[in-house]
């Protein structure tokens, strides 16, 4: 194996146990915003997108860059807009500090 | 700068947005600090696109103006719809947005896979490892592309992905089918690939057309047949797997960025996929073998042998506004309603009578894990009224009251004894509260497609109304007292 691919490899491995480590004890309120913002990260796919965009020569890969492209970029821009949606729960609101806003023990 | 310059300074950028990733994540484990990660990782990925375009526009060479244009004009078109369906989407149907975006994220991953190779076939480039990086991401990717897709169409209730698990007829042997045409194209490619086998380059490309195709009826057969009430745990499943196909298209076209955040997405996802299942008492082995699920379609059946006593508006009313305390559990029912505002307006309306009101959250209320406290937020419900199930099920013994509104299999007393599709699945001890009303449509079922025995408890009274139009009658009413 070439020497670019075994630093790959030690790479993905360390990543991956970066990701077990990552996420620990999540509250079920988070999960789901904890599953759309890991959703945008994969959209990096976008970025590869770019790269084979870049060496397209032919009709059929000007078309698969294009697709991928457009597919990567919805899931990064979409992904993250949506995430900062749910995450609005939990800006501060000064309209909640009428009603027994104190922070529970 | 050189161009050697230009690489080292496009490579550390790279890896800072890729470590902004592994930050931002960790910071969503928290709700203090959820928000800012998600603009940390966002700002990550920003770096990393700059990054990637400045490095195409500089190398030897520059951007063709073709690729430039499919570049541009492929962001504006995606992050364009991308940005709208995220902003005009209902809260409610949130999670399906979720799925649709992990599907095109998965297509593209497939698909940078699957150019590289067609660029590589039958040249020196054409290495072993390429080949097998090429068959795993096509496969993984493929396979989220349509799963996810059919898991947007069931949260959606679409009449060609319908809730309810669909049989697929001798889906096994299909199943199995699809994993040996894939296995098979693996051996073959890696095979032609090593020099181990002759194949031309039309045969090469065929095979992995073979292999595609393998995928993505592969993805479809998968998730048809699993019930609606799963679909939070096979998204975040897909999610996981659409994070590995990213991190073999990294290795395809050898980018460290690629490897890192699809590696770190597809690890964690899989924890949080274990972590949701665990949260509602389902193994991910049992999800996908098949189980229970669906059922949603019996809305309106009428429920044989349970004895129900019906409640009025006025005497619901009555109740809940001489209580000293009650606690509201809100369901998916209040999800479709929208009634999220009329609750809150009903909150509101008896604490200023003085009667203590908290909402009790189960974990898998509304659609998705902690979807039910996105709606309730998007209403203005104080977020500290809002409890979670461990947290508020002593409460219920001493409540006055519990109002039920719309939900249904989280309250079924028959969770506690075996036996029973909902066996042992957590649930609020709803029936333990000194009276109960519940607010829903019909005596329809639940996702389980069981009768729900709290409704046969004497300490219940049923209110049969759409849930937005029972809690603005209980308000009208709570106010002409």
């Amino acid at each position: 194996m070439s020497q670019d691919l075994l630093y790959a490899l030690a790479i993905f491995t360390l990543a991956i146990l970066v990701g077990f480590e990552v996420i620990s004890k999540v509250p079920a309120t988070l999960h789901t915003p904890l599953m759309s913002g890991a959703n945008s990260i994969h959209g990096i796919v976008m970025v590869g997108a770019m790269l084979i965009a870049a060496e397209a020569d032919t009709p059929l890969s000007y078309g698969l860059a294009f697709v991928a492209m457009v597919f990567g970029a919805a899931n990064v821009v979409g992904g993250y807009v949506v995430t900062d949606r749910m995450l609005q729960m939990f800006k501060k609101k000064p309209a909640a500090a009428k009603h027994g806003s104190e922070p529970k023990a | 700068m050189s161009q050697e310059w230009i690489y080292t300074t496009v490579f550390l950028a790279w890896l800072a947005g890729a470590a902004a990733f592994v930050i931002g994540l960790h910071q969503m484990n928290s709700p203090a600090t959820a928000r800012n990660g998600n603009r940390l990782s966002a700002t990550g990925m920003t770096v990393a696109v700059l990054t990637t375009l400045f490095y195409l526009l500089t190398r030897e060479g520059g951007l063709r103006v073709e690729a430039l244009a499919i570049i541009v004009i492929g962001f504006l078109l995606g992050g364009g719809a991308g940005l709208y369906m995220a902003r005009v989407v209902k809260m409610t149907a949130m999670p399906q947005l979720v799925s649709l975006f992990n599907a095109v994220g998965g297509g593209a991953a497939a698909i940078v896979a699957i150019d590289d190779y067609l660029r590589v076939v039958g040249t020196p480039d054409e290495t072993l490892s390429t080949a097998i990086f090429v068959v795993l991401g096509v496969v993984i990717g493929c396979i989220t592309f349509t799963g996810s897709l059919v898991a947007s169409g069931k949260l959606q209730g679409l009449s060609i992905t319908p809730s309810k698990p669909v049989l697929i007829p001798g889906g096994r042997l299909v199943t199995l089918v699809l994993a040996l045409v894939a296995l098979g194209g693996l051996v073959a490619l890696v095979a032609a690939a090593g020099g181990a086998i002759d194949l031309d380059k039309t045969t090469q490309t065929a095979i992995l057309g073979l292999v595609i195709l393998a995928g993505l009826v592969f993805g479809i057969t998968m998730v048809l047949p699993i019930g609606g009430a799963d679909m939070p745990v096979v998204v975040s499943l897909l999610n996981s797997f659409t994070g590995t196909a990213a991190a073999m298209a990294g290795f395809v076209i050898n980018n460290p960025v690629l490897i890192i955040a699809g590696a770190l997405v597809g690890a964690s996802g899989g924890i949080l996929t274990k972590l949701m299942a665990d949260a509602m008492n389902r193994s991910i082995v049992n999800i996908i073998a098949g189980g229970f699920g669906g059922g949603e379609g019996t809305v309106g059946a009428v429920a044989g042998a349970t004895q129900v006593r019906e409640l009025g508006v006025d005497d619901a009313a009555i109740q809940l506004a001489y209580a000293s305390s009650v606690i509201v559990v809100p369901g998916y029912g209040l999800a479709v309603a929208q009634a999220q505002h009329a609750v809150r307006e009903l909150a509101e309306l008896l604490e200023e009578r003085g009667v203590d009101v908290k909402y009790a959250i189960h974990p898998v209320a509304g659609r998705m894990p902690g979807h039910m406290n996105v709606l309730l937020a998007e209403a203005n419900v104080p977020y500290p009224q809002l409890r979670e199930m461990e947290d508020i099920n002593p409460e219920f013994e001493r409540c006055d009251v519990a109002l039920v509104v719309g939900a249904n299999d989280v309250t079924n007393p028959a969770a506690r004894r075996p036996g029973s599709p909902v066996s042992g699945m957590p649930i609020l001890d709803v029936d333990r509260a000194k009276s109960i009303v519940v607010i829903k449509r019909s005596m329809g079922r639940g996702y389980a497609g069981i009768d729900n025995e709290l409704y046969g408890n004497p300490k219940t009274g049923m209110l049969f109304a759409d849930a937005k139009q029972g809690l603005t009658d209980l308000v009208s009413a709570v106010k002409a007292l």
